[in-house]
């Protein structure tokens, strides 16, 4: 094949196609994207805070559609019997051609009760099944349509109303943070003056330093990323929480229409930079979602199957996944292991069956003796 | 005791009520004295049982309203909520002084208190030759905590340490002529403004300490809602109010005469009342008011169209403040009172020097 050749088949995208020693696999890129805006993305979102926070608004806010169309919020009295909940819905959206299939995990009765000394151990069950699931369809015979519902992506809600990180926040953050990606978000953050702003934020990091918890970073620019890209991450970077106010309802100020909240002293606008960091998040969440779903897949995700072969090698008689078929893709090594642990149980059990045996038959000459000799 | 002696004393039904009195807020002469009906000053002429000259009884308000001034008088005012609610501010707001320390100052040391504590903080302040002493008595810890069972049962017992302080004082020989009044007058419970309804929380606290002190609730940091999130939230929290039972000050049950629940009816429409607090200054229009400056506008604390701040002010301070102390005094610690008497059968010696037995045929 002369450079030529190839050179000329592709649309002449590139320069030079002549230069001596061009192959044109440099075309790589466009062909993988072109394959994935055919196939879709796909993303799972979950949101985590108290009710009240304005989560469901502000998810509606940043895809611009209406997740929860029949909402019905229930009172005082009826929480009471409530327990975390998990409900997922999925939203198909569309722009310029490329698909995203959207799941927004939420999480109504975290931090309702009186008592919220349980409130997370629905939700931690949940990352950990999708991942089970996952691991499971990873492992599998067919490999070609295997579904991701893992999340990706963590919204945790904090209320802006405290003086910082609240001990419930402290806890769930530190159960999920080797889990998943917990992004910090300072709910109706128009409750703030600037300032308040900022020592909020401030304090929320601190807090967050000072009880090792792991949120998600944003990478760095790339050294041969353009200055435009670099100041941008730069100032994401140090917006962290963002402090978000979220609408849907178009309100007039100042001539035109904008999304936003009507007060009687003033507008809040959603998008508008100065009033505070929705646009930040909106930015951050699309321009790293390829980031997020690697960080899912190559950090939380391999720790999760890391944990649970280690785990499942020793439990083997109890049901844990391996391959079905267990020629294909698995170590012959922990195919050895596996069966030597499993004659070993099956020793076991021989031996405590003959002890059984014995234990009876000492106890029927202890009857007939006429005194209970128990070992 | 009450520090205002009445000079007349209605009879008394047996369901304990709050006894009218001639107070120095009252406009008017109760008619039995005469049919001239208003004012300090005196009249010549009337009809019926007129009095045939100018005796002067219409100035035992002035001489009430010397007495007050010189003696002062104590209010207790207790709040109630989670942390960064805004409590603090809106007492100092409340009372134009710095009055509560604000827990937003808290270094890196200071943690969220493990359980609830109470800090009672005394201040005298002084207007228009008045002097009242202020207690506030806050409860940091409130509901801060994961599991927040039963936070309510320090607040409590500190409430009824007070009555048995009073009680105590009450039932001794010898007794002081004033009393120190340390009972909890009311208590402001601070709704965190989700918009959407109570936790479960507020109504167990406000389940639970109702019938013992005179709960105020308020809704914190309303500059949270827009002015339809308001109604709505409000409508809400009155009607799981009502479904609760709980009664809220001013009680319907305690409402002397007609003037009076039309008053206090307008006033229970408006409940709870949506505030904000700031002890900071802006120029607006060219005034300097208090208030909130944010990026899209200053929320102003006193001006009625952006929180109910000013209402709240005058229903507690101005019209108020003296109800709150009779409903407290009458009500509260009489129930209170009965309840220990009949507990035990009796004073037992709770406190050891008096011999309080002596007081049992008396009481």
């Amino acid at each position: 094949m002369t450079p030529g050749d190839k050179g000329s088949s592709c649309q002449g995208q590139f320069t030079n196609p002549e230069t001596p020693g061009y192959v044109g696999f440099a075309n790589l890129p466009n062909q993988v994207h072109r394959k994935s805006v055919k196939k879709g993305f796909e993303f799972t979102l979950m949101v985590v805070g108290e009710s009240g926070l304005g989560k469901s608004t502000l998810i509606n806010s940043l895809f611009l559609t209406d997740l929860y169309p029949e909402r019905i919020i229930p009172g005082a009295a009826e929480k009471i019997e409530r327990t975390v909940q998990i409900e997922a819905s999925t939203v198909e959206i569309e722009e310029r051609g490329v698909k995203l299939r959207l799941t927004v995990v939420d999480t109504p009765g975290y931090g309702d009760a009186i008592n919220s000394q349980d409130c997370f151990s629905t939700i931690i069950a949940y990352i950990d099944d999708q991942f089970e699931r996952y691991l499971h369809d990873e492992s599998g015979l067919n490999r070609r349509h295997i579904v991701d519902n893992r999340v990706h992506c963590c919204f945790y809600f904090i209320s802006p109303l405290g003086h910082g990180l609240k001990p419930l926040d402290v806890q769930f953050m530190k159960a999920i943070h080797n889990k998943v990606n917990v992004v910090p978000v300072i709910a109706k953050a128009d409750t703030l003056t600037l300032r308040e702003r900022e020592r909020l934020k401030r304090r929320i990091l601190d807090e967050i330093d000072e009880h090792g918890i792991k949120i998600y970073h944003l990478p760095d620019a790339e050294s041969d990323e353009d200055e435009d890209f670099k100041e941008q991450t730069r100032i994401l970077k140090a917006s962290i929480p963002f402090a978000v106010v979220g609408s849907n309802q178009q309100i007039e100020a100042k001539g035109k229409k904008v999304r936003g909240r009507l007060y009687p002293w003033g507008v809040v606008e959603v998008e508008n930079p100065e009033h505070n960091d929705f646009l930040k998040l909106r930015t951050m969440l699309i321009t790293h979602m390829q980031d997020l779903q690697e960080v899912t897949q190559d950090l939380h995700y391999e720790n999760f199957r890391s944990e649970r072969l280690k785990r499942g090698g020793r439990l083997s008689s109890h049901g844990y996944i391996l391959p079905l078929s267990p020629a294909k893709g698995s170590d012959p090594e922990e195919m050895d292991k596996d069966m030597i642990l499993q004659e070993k149980e099956a020793e076991l059990r021989r031996m405590q069956e003959m002890i059984a045996k014995m234990q009876a038959q000492m106890q029927k000459q202890g009857e007939g003796d006429g005194d209970g000799q128990h070992m | 005791m009450s520090e205002i002696v009445p000079p007349e004393v209605r009879p008394k039904p047996a369901v304990p009520a709050k006894p009218s009195h001639v107070g120095p807020s009252s406009t008017g002469i109760p008619s039995a004295l005469g049919s001239q009906g208003s004012g300090v000053g005196g009249h010549g002429s009337g009809g019926g049982s007129a009095l045939l000259g100018y005796i002067g009884i219409d100035t035992i308000i002035e001489q009430m309203r010397k007495k007050t001034m010189k003696t002062g008088f104590d209010f207790n005012i207790m709040v109630v909520g989670s942390s960064g609610l805004g409590k603090s501010t809106l007492v100092n707001t409340l009372f134009k002084s710095q009055v509560s320390r604000k827990s937003s100052g808290w270094s890196r040391d200071e943690k969220i208190p493990k359980t609830v504590e109470i800090k009672a903080v005394s201040h005298v302040i002084e207007e228009g030759g008045v002097k009242m002493k202020l207690t506030v008595i806050d409860t940091p810890g409130f509901g801060d905590q994961i599991n927040n069972e039963n936070c309510w049962e320090p607040i409590s017992k500190y409430i009824n340490e007070q009555y048995e302080k009073f009680l105590k004082e009450e039932v001794n020989i010898a007794r002081k002529k004033r009393i120190p009044d340390t009972r909890v007058h009311c208590c402001l419970y601070f709704i965190c403004p989700t918009g959407h309804s109570l936790r479960q929380l507020d109504t167990e606290f406000m389940k639970h300490l109702s019938r013992v002190v005179n709960i105020i609730p308020v809704i914190a940091k309303s500059d949270t809602l827009t002015v339809e999130e308001k109604n709505e939230f409000k409508q809400k929290v009155r009607k799981e109010l009502e479904i609760s039972g709980i009664e809220f000050y001013p009680q319907k049950e305690f409402d002397e005469d007609l003037e009076d629940k039309s008053d206090n009816d307008k006033i229970r429409e408006a409940m709870p009342f949506a505030v904000v607090g700031s002890d900071k200054e802006y120029q607006v229009n060219g005034k300097r008011v208090l208030g909130r400056k944010t990026p899209w506008g200053v929320v102003e604390v006193e001006n009625p169209n952006h929180c109910e701040f000013a209402q709240l002010r005058d229903f507690l301070i101005r019209s108020h403040l003296q109800d709150l102390k009779e409903v407290t005094h009458n009500i509260h610690y009489e129930t209170y009172r009965a309840k220990r008497l009949n507990d035990n059968g009796g004073l037992h010696p709770i406190s050891s020097a008096t011999p309080s037995d002596t007081q049992e045929s008396n009481l």
